[in-house]
């Protein structure tokens, strides 16, 4: 039971991301650039954007440390936000948070791509919001972006 | 050290009838028995804690130094007991000198505000170390900046020992305090405290010593430690949260002003002062944890039953067979002194490329409980270059058998990670 449940957690997919994540690095003509920490573990995610006067996402790349979930999660997500608006990418993150926090029809949300192998993180309630740590750099870096107030200091 | 000979020639432990105090242990987690290796975040507590506190609450409960009444008499009787039994477990220092606190952290803030906002002035130094828990780290630096006073730090060798041969060239006649830990809660080491003390006190300085690991996994005997500052967590020592001590000298105690003002701290209140009570009561302002207190003497009497020597002892066995054990993993990587000998019961370890919270969660679906992060030590982590640790931390009831489960689960780790 509780292996079969491991297994959902640590999917292949995840565990490549984890080795090699994708867009890893740092963006010299970032136009937004967002750090996020768990200060409880100590997860730590810096994301940049450049994102053009029509709110379109040209580049994005993320650099940090963290646990499998955290890592895969943010490498993913990059994946995902290439040539994208702001307004998808807030929509990206909604039904990811879905997702995470148990939605069945986010589970079946084809758009949320390879996010999917995330689902499994849902059953672990602790790290939830490693899986969540890049996607909170998202939100925040689209608010900072439009000019709105952010959430955290 | 004479703490460690004693420890080494104690009589084992007899940890199958001991565990059946722990009513927690007793249980299935993730359909597997409980395996609970996060003891240095806080011990389980044996029913003969829980039953004193029900007990307490069943019976006896009132406020304390209040009223007239008999229930009022007799919880005074058990709070002011308590902390007689708390000055026994110091090594016998009088009951006076023994202020009831929130835990270690409330204790060092309280001498950090108090005596260091008396103290301290611009270009005084306090000497803290690299290995110390962030609660004796923070207090000073907001003293510090208050103040003006500087903090220096005594750096670590690889080995998780501390550079000791800085001391001389650190302590100067500029330093005020030395703030430094007993055992540390990441890497296990035990700090030749009664060492350090007589050179802080050749150099006029004072020692503050946080026990909060100490007086749980070690033992401590003030009369010949050294310190003139003390500070704990019950928690930690299968007592309940929220209630803990500090222990001072008695001149320094009384040369330093209250912290917070409220009821039970003072004797005479008029309109622009008031006069404080004496020592301890001048520092215990407002209604206290009288229900914690009466837990953490039962607690003192159960470790006093067992004897803090043969906890070492049995702790120590633990760390050395784990260490042999973990040794046999490829990419592992054991922080803090090889010798078991120079630590309590804390191994902490990275695993190749598997990730702490990885490490913590896939154990945790095995049933076994270790901790995963920067253990609130983010200089130790510094240190050593790394962000995270997994830890495992041993107690009295712990078993040979529950380190093979924590090497079970690790095999986990590796198939997954490797
Ligand atoms: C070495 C050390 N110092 C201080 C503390 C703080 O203790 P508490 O949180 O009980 O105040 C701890 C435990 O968390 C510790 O291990």
């Amino acid at each position: 039971m509780s292996e079969l449940k491991l297994n959902s957690l640590y999917q292949q997919l995840i565990l490549e991301h984890y080795r090699s994540p994708k867009n890893r690095g740092k963006l010299d003509d970032a136009t937004v650039s967002i750090r996020m920490r768990n200060p409880t573990c100590g997860d730590d995610i810096t994301l940049q954007l450049r994102v053009d006067d029509d709110e379109m996402i040209e580049d994005v790349r993320f650099y940090g440390e963290g646990c499998s979930i955290s890592q895969a999660s943010a490498s993913i997500m990059t994946t995902l936000l290439m040539e994208r608006s702001l307004d998808d990418a807030m929509q990206i993150a909604a039904r990811f948070t879905a997702l995470m926090h148990g939605d069945e029809h986010a589970a079946k949300d084809r758009s949320l791509r390879d996010l999917r192998a995330l689902q499994g993180v849902s059953k672990f309630p602790v790290r939830i919001k490693c899986a969540l740590l890049g996607f909170d750099a998202l939100q925040e870096a689209v608010r900072k972006t439009r000019g709105e107030p952010a959430l955290e200091a | 050290m004479t703490m460690l000979e004693t420890a080494a020639g104690a009589t084992p432990l007899d940890v199958e009838r001991l565990r059946r105090d722990f009513p927690v242990l007793d249980q299935e987690v993730n359909g597997r028995p409980l395996v609970y290796l996060d003891n240095a975040a806080t011990s389980q507590k044996p029913v003969q804690v829980i039953e004193a506190i029900e007990a307490y609450y069943r019976s006896d409960n009132a406020n304390v130094h209040r009223g007239i009444h008999e229930l009022s008499r007799r919880a005074t009787e058990l709070y002011e007991g308590a902390r007689k039994t708390v000055a026994r477990y110091l090594g016998g220092v009088d009951p006076e000198e023994v202020v009831w606190t929130r835990g270690t952290t409330e204790a060092i803030n309280l001498v950090a505000s108090s005596w260091g906002g008396a103290n301290l002035k611009e270009g005084d130094e306090i000497l803290l170390s690299v290995m110390e828990h962030h609660s004796n780290l923070v207090p000073w630096q907001l003293v510090a900046e208050r103040t003006g006073a500087r903090l220096r730090y005594l750096e670590l060798n690889d080995d998780g020992t501390l550079r000791l041969d800085d001391l001389d060239e650190l302590i100067g006649e500029r330093t005020r305090i030395v703030a430094l830990t007993q055992v540390s809660n990441s890497l296990g080491t035990i700090n030749p405290i009664s060492e350090i003390a007589r050179r802080v006190h050749d150099a006029g300085a004072l020692l503050l010593v946080d026990g909060a690991q100490g007086a749980a996994h070690h033992g401590v005997d003030l009369t010949s430690l050294g310190a003139d500052f003390y500070a704990f967590s019950g928690h930690k020592m299968c007592g309940p949260t929220g209630v803990g001590a500090l222990w001072g000298r008695r001149e320094l105690l009384e040369s330093m002003p209250p912290w917070q003002g409220g009821g039970e701290m003072i004797s005479l209140v008029e309109r622009d002062h008031s006069t404080y009570a004496p020592i301890p009561h001048k520092f215990e302002a407002g209604t206290p944890n009288i229900a914690g207190a009466v837990g953490l003497a039962a607690a003192v009497e159960y470790l006093e039953k067992i004897g803090p020597a043969a906890i070492l002892a049995h702790e120590q066995d633990l760390t050395g067979y784990a260490m042999e054990r973990l040794q046999t993993l490829p990419a592992i990587r054991v922080f803090g002194p090889e010798d078991p000998s120079m630590r309590a019961g804390v191994v902490s370890f990275v695993l190749g490329d598997a990730h702490p919270h990885d490490i913590s969660t896939i154990l945790d679906s095995e049933g076994v409980a270790i901790r995963a992060g920067h253990h609130c030590t983010q200089l130790v982590m510094k240190h050593y270059g790394v962000s995270a640790t997994a830890r495992a931390s041993f107690y009295l009831y712990n078993t040979r058998d529950e380190v093979d489960r924590l090497m079970d689960g690790l095999a986990t780790v590796h198939s997954i990670f490797a």
